[in-house]
Formats: structure tokens, sequence, C-alpha cells
């Protein structure tokens, strides 16, 4: 049982609802599943989390390939054969063939871990179905041993979902849910003030309105993410440009600087210098 | 909305072990993570959770108003910043201004807006709502323009996440998976060297040969999808579909078109007037072994598919009909599915006219419809 409760670090703004839906997950014990639009920190709650209630973290990344399987164990099948035809005695031994995944690690663990399954949404789709047994009863057979493996500390789990694929009813009933929206310009400026504390107000204001502008560009294919912003904001300080570069209008670089931290594809960009050669010509009239 | 018994006994749990604390937001919040498992239906939760806890906000009141007065104060306390609080000094402390409040509640007998001393709202007096003093009292606000509300679930913050698409897409996905299955297809005729080790391995050293037939990446697919109007949803839903078997579809080109095919289409939906593409430079690029699905809910006028000219959007010189017979012959294995529940294609004489067109190749987009629609793609 956890007496700590989650509010945030020096690094990371949590907002009041996702404190709630982290700590009613810490206490009860239950996974919680983290969706929201790319780049606004899904990934880094776990880290931050682990390193807020003092935990060790488990990370465990999905690809297209992952298999619900290879977080448990693997049986390394031909490494045994191996052993077979040069006589080792430790193929007497099935054990020694059998490779733990993350998931078994984080059982194993001698204090409550945080597990990450992060983008579980990238897996086939059975996949979060083939494990429910596992998040739910926190524990699984291993066959070729005939061992029965449970976790020592219940870990907290946090699934990162990136709403690529719809997830099955049966798994999300046992998950709490959060969906991180994008952050209010309030927020974003608290976010940006916790990586950039030094930052000079004025470039901060102008690169946040510069920001909330692309973003609300209608039809553009990617929006700019927080993480975006923040690489941006970096490169504006690099570069040393001045606050005043950023303020669009008669000016004649009306497209921000160092735009291509922010827009990612060359429709977006061809869209928005459309869209900033409109303006322009309606603000001249 | 269809929380189930599990999720409600999680909720219960959470609010046994104390986690929501003592207030209507902090519930808020919790009951959302419990219950809610989609952030599109985050706009339904908060119209509902709105509804229900109307009449009992006044209950919360009331129980604030028997509250003790210096705790009340403390609590106040707690919560203000440095600065807030010596914006309350400057005004005689909290006690003061609680005086003032009560003061002029006697006092005023109406209701009142803008001003500068009255309660009411959009004033700068510090008692009432929607204002700009930061030692004002807030009373019966319905969400702050200048600070986070009490009430985050009258902002309905989430109305634009709320898409409302009817289809199982999960479902789909599912029956998507048949086509894998025969892009697959064929005689057993190659050796699984990894199987083969793995099942030796298993098998003690005995030799366990395993075969698999061919990987047939040939599965090609053309996907034409209507884009007008009501079918906007389900274009969507039904792009998403076929761009996640993409690995097993090497070969998926789609297209665009509104109500009907004509003499060209469209990939960007953006700039549908600026780069058309003709219908007969797709038929000549891609060749016969390509699979034909049209995705659209064949709802229009008669005429748009019969008579030349017959196209709402422009001026086309031979009718949609004989346009489709020549897709249909560059391309002989094709599909049409159809979004609109198959009871109510009867009733739609488009709808009957593009079935005969198709030789009777409409199938419902839903599971079973899909089912025997990949069946008479092979």
């Amino acid at each position: 049982m956890t007496n700590k409760t989650f509010t945030g670090t020096s690094s990371y703004i949590a907002t009041d609802d996702m404190k709630m839906a982290v700590n009613a997950a810490v206490t009860l014990e239950r996974p919680i599943l983290i969706k929201g639009e790319p780049g606004t920190g899904k990934t880094q709650l776990a880290i931050e989390i682990a390193s807020s209630l003092g935990r060790p973290l488990f990370e465990w990344h999905i690809k297209s390939t992952t298999k619900a399987q290879q977080g448990l164990y693997d049986y390394d099948a031909v490494a045994r054969l191996r052993d077979s035809q040069l006589g080792d005695d430790r193929v007497h031994d099935i054990a020694n063939y059998i490779m733990r995944g993350k998931v078994w690690d984080a059982f194993a663990a001698d204090e409550q871990p945080v597990l990450l399954i992060d983008e579980i949404d990238k897996a086939d789709i059975e996949f979060p179905n083939d494990l429910l047994q596992e998040l739910d009863r926190m524990e699984f057979f291993v066959y070729e041993t005939k061992e029965l493996v449970s976790a020592r500390n219940r870990p907290i789990v946090i699934i990162t979902s990136n709403n690529e694929k719809e997830l099955p009813d049966a798994f999300l009933r046992r998950c709490f849910f959060h969906y991180i929206k994008f952050p209010d310009s309030a927020t974003m400026e608290k976010i940006v003030g916790v990586h950039y504390p030094n930052l000079k107000k004025d470039l901060l204001k102008e690169a946040l309105e510069a920001f909330y502008k692309i973003r609300d560009v209608r039809g553009l294919k990617k929006k700019p993410s927080t993480s975006e912003l923040l690489d941006w904001i970096k490169l504006l300080v690099a570069e040393d440009i001045p606050p005043e570069a950023l303020r669009s209008g008669d000016s004649k670089s009306a497209i921000p600087p160092l735009y291509g931290a922010l827009l990612k594809n060359e429709q977006d960009v061809h869209l928005f210098e459309q869209l900033v050669f409109l303006d322009r010509r309606t603000n001249r009239q | 909305m269809k929380p189930s018994i599990t999720e409600l006994l999680t909720l219960l749990e959470a609010m046994k072990k104390g986690v929501a604390g003592h207030s209507v937001e902090d519930f808020y919040f919790l009951s959302r993570a419990c219950l809610v498992k989609d952030e599109s239906k985050f706009d339904r939760y908060d119209t509902i959770f709105a509804a229900h806890f109307q009449g009992l906000e006044d209950a919360f009141k009331a129980l604030v108003e028997e509250l003790p007065e210096d705790w009340l104060q403390k609590q106040a306390e707690q919560m203000l910043t440095e600065e807030e609080r010596k914006q309350i000094e400057a005004i005689g402390g909290f006690e003061a201004l609680m005086d003032a409040l009560k003061q002029r509640l006697d006092e005023q007998d109406e209701r009142h807006e803008g001003g500068n001393k009255w309660i009411g709202t959009a004033g700068t007096s510090p008692f009432g709502a929607y204002g700009y003093n930061p030692e004002g009292v807030r009373i019966g606000q319905q969400g702050s323009r200048h600070r986070n509300a009490t009430k985050v679930w009258d902002k309905r913050e989430y109305r634009n996440l709320d898409d409302s698409v009817e289809l199982g897409t999960r479902n789909i996905k599912i029956a998507l998976r048949r086509l894998r299955k025969f892009a697959r297809e064929g005689a057993e005729d190659q050796l699984d060297l990894d199987d083969t080790i793995d099942k030796t391995a298993r098998n003690a050293g005995l030799l366990d040969i395993r075969m698999v037939p061919e990987r047939h990446n040939a599965i090609k697919v053309l996907l034409c999808l209507d884009i007008g109007g009501s079918m906007d949803d389900h274009v969507r839903v039904c792009e998403e579909l076929f761009s996640a078997s993409r690995t097993e579809f090497k070969h998926l080109e789609y297209f665009y078109f509104h109500n009907f095919v004509y003499e060209s289409l469209w990939k960007d939906n953006r700039r549908r007037q600026a780069e058309r593409i003709p219908t007969s430079e797709i038929t000549h690029k891609y060749g016969p072994d390509y699979k034909l699905v049209f995705v659209g809910d064949a709802t229009m006028s008669p005429y748009e598919i019969v008579y030349a000219g017959g196209s709402v959007e422009h001026w086309n010189e031979e009718p949609g009909a004989v346009w489709i017979k020549r897709l249909l012959t560059a391309y002989p294995k094709a599909i049409w599915l159809n979004p609109e529940p198959e009871s109510r294609w009867g009733f739609t004489p488009s709808v009957k006219l593009t079935r005969e067109l198709m030789n009777d190749r409409m199938f419902p987009l839903t599971l079973s419809g899909l089912d025997s629609g990949i069946k008479s793609l092979r």
C-alpha cells in the first residue's frame, strides 16, 4: 500500500484531473490508460510518476510485431537444441532457456515498481486481450517449467495509446482512463517555464502566440505539439532570435523562423505559406 | 454510455479509500477516470454530470453555510496565494470582506449586472461572478473566464471530440483480417526455416519439417470513397480501416468521388478542383489484378447515374453508368460497400440502380456484409 500521492514534479506540470486519475490508479493498484495527441507527454508521465514516487521503472515499448508473450517470457528453443548437440549439462534444466520479459521483471521487483507499456495501440488488435489476465490478477503461468509467476508487489501499470487502433472493451473496463488534452496557453506557459526557467518573458509570449496561431490553422495534417514547441523554443534560444522576429504581420518574414521544428510535412508548410500570403494581401488592402 | 458493474465497483472502492477527497470537482474527475474510457464520450459525460448535479449543488452550498465561519476562513486562506491575501488585507481582511458581503446582500434586492458596487455579474465589485476583482467572492458563476472554474463540466471542453461515429470499427477490423489470410493463401510449398528449427528443438532434436504457403503480396486494392455530405463520417472510418490493413495490402490506392464516379476522381479532398485524376488514367495505370472496392451510400437522384450532365458538381459529358461499366470491365473483381442499413436500400431508386450496375455485388458495411463482400472478391 502506498502512502505517497502524485502531484507532478519540478519538470512536469500535472493538471488536477491527471493527478486524480493517477492517484486513483496508484491507490487501487489498477492499470491506467493514458491517451492524448502525440507529443503531450504520455510516456513522460510514467517516467515522472516513477521518479516522484521513488519507484523503479520498467519500460516495455510495443512495436507492430510485439506479442503479449514476449512481455512475459521467451523460451529459447534454439539455444537448447544447440546445447543438446554439444552435450552441455544446462540442457537438462529447461529453466535455463526461459528468458524473462519486462512484465516478469516488474513482477519480480522488490518494491512496488512502475511498469510502462508504451504505445499499446501499435501492436496487433488482439494484443490487449492477451494481457487481460496478467494485468487483472498480476500473475501468469510458465508452461515450460510449470511455474506460476505472481507479482510480489502489484506494479503501477501505465499504458499509453495514440488512438491508432481501438482497444477492446474488456480491456478498457479494467483500467482507469485519462485523456491528456492539449494544454491551454496558461498551462503551456507553466510547462515551458519548468523546462526553460530563464526564458525571456517577451520571447515566451511571442512564441506562444505564434504557436497557437499555427495550431489554429484549419486543415493541418499534423498540428504541432507540446514537445515540438519545446524543441522550437530551444532552437529560438540557441539561435538567439529576437522576440520581434516572431511577430507576424507587416514584416517580410511572416512565417515564423525555424518553422521546421513545428510543421513536419511539406503540404502543411505549403498550406501555411499560402495562408500567410493571403493574410498579408488582405492586410495591405 | 455503457459503464459496467466492474467500473462502478472500482469507483465505489476508490471512494471508500478516499481518493476523491470531498469536493464535487474531485468526484467529477474520479468518476470520469473510472467510468468513461473514450475521450469522445467526455462531452456526453459532462452533460449528464451537469444535469445530475444541478440540484445537488445547492445542497453543497447549504452544507457550506452551516460550517463555522472561522473554519471556512482558514480553508479560504489556504487556497489563496500570498499575493491574493495581501489584496484582501488591502480592503480590511477576510472578515471585512465577508461582512461587506452580508451587508450588501441585505441592501440589494434585485438582479444586477455591471457596475462596481452591487452583487451581480461582470463588474469590478468584490462580489459576483465573471468579474475582474482579484479579491472577489464568486457567486453563482457557470464557469470562469479568467481562471479555472469550480465547475469544469460546465465548460464542455471535450465537445470537439464527440464524433458520434456509428460503425463498430473494431468489429470491421476483425472482419478485414480475413483479407489478410487470403493474401497468404496457396499451396504449402516453401520451407519455413524458423518454425522448423523451433519445432525440431521442441521435438528433442528429431527433425520436424514445417512448410508454409508462399506469401502473395499480390493483393492489390483500389479503394474509391464517396466523400459527399452524409458520407463524411463513414469515409474517415473506412479509410482508417483500410490503412490499418496496409501492412497486408502492399498496394492500396484510394480515390475519392462525390455521389457517383465520372470521368475523373481525386486523391486530396482539399484540392478536389485543382488535382483531378482522369478515370481512364486510373484504369491504364492499375492493372486488372487490382480489386475494386467502392464505399458509398449510393443515395442520390437517379439522374446523377443515368444521364449526361446529371452530376451535381459539374457537367459530365457521359453518364455515370457508362463510367462505372468501364471500371467494372477493367476490374472484374469489384464490390460496393454501403454504410446504409440494407433494410433501407429498397426505398432509394439510386441504390437499386447502383446495385444493378454492380451485378448485385453491393454489401452493407457490417461484419457479415464485409465477410460476403470479401468472399465475392476472391
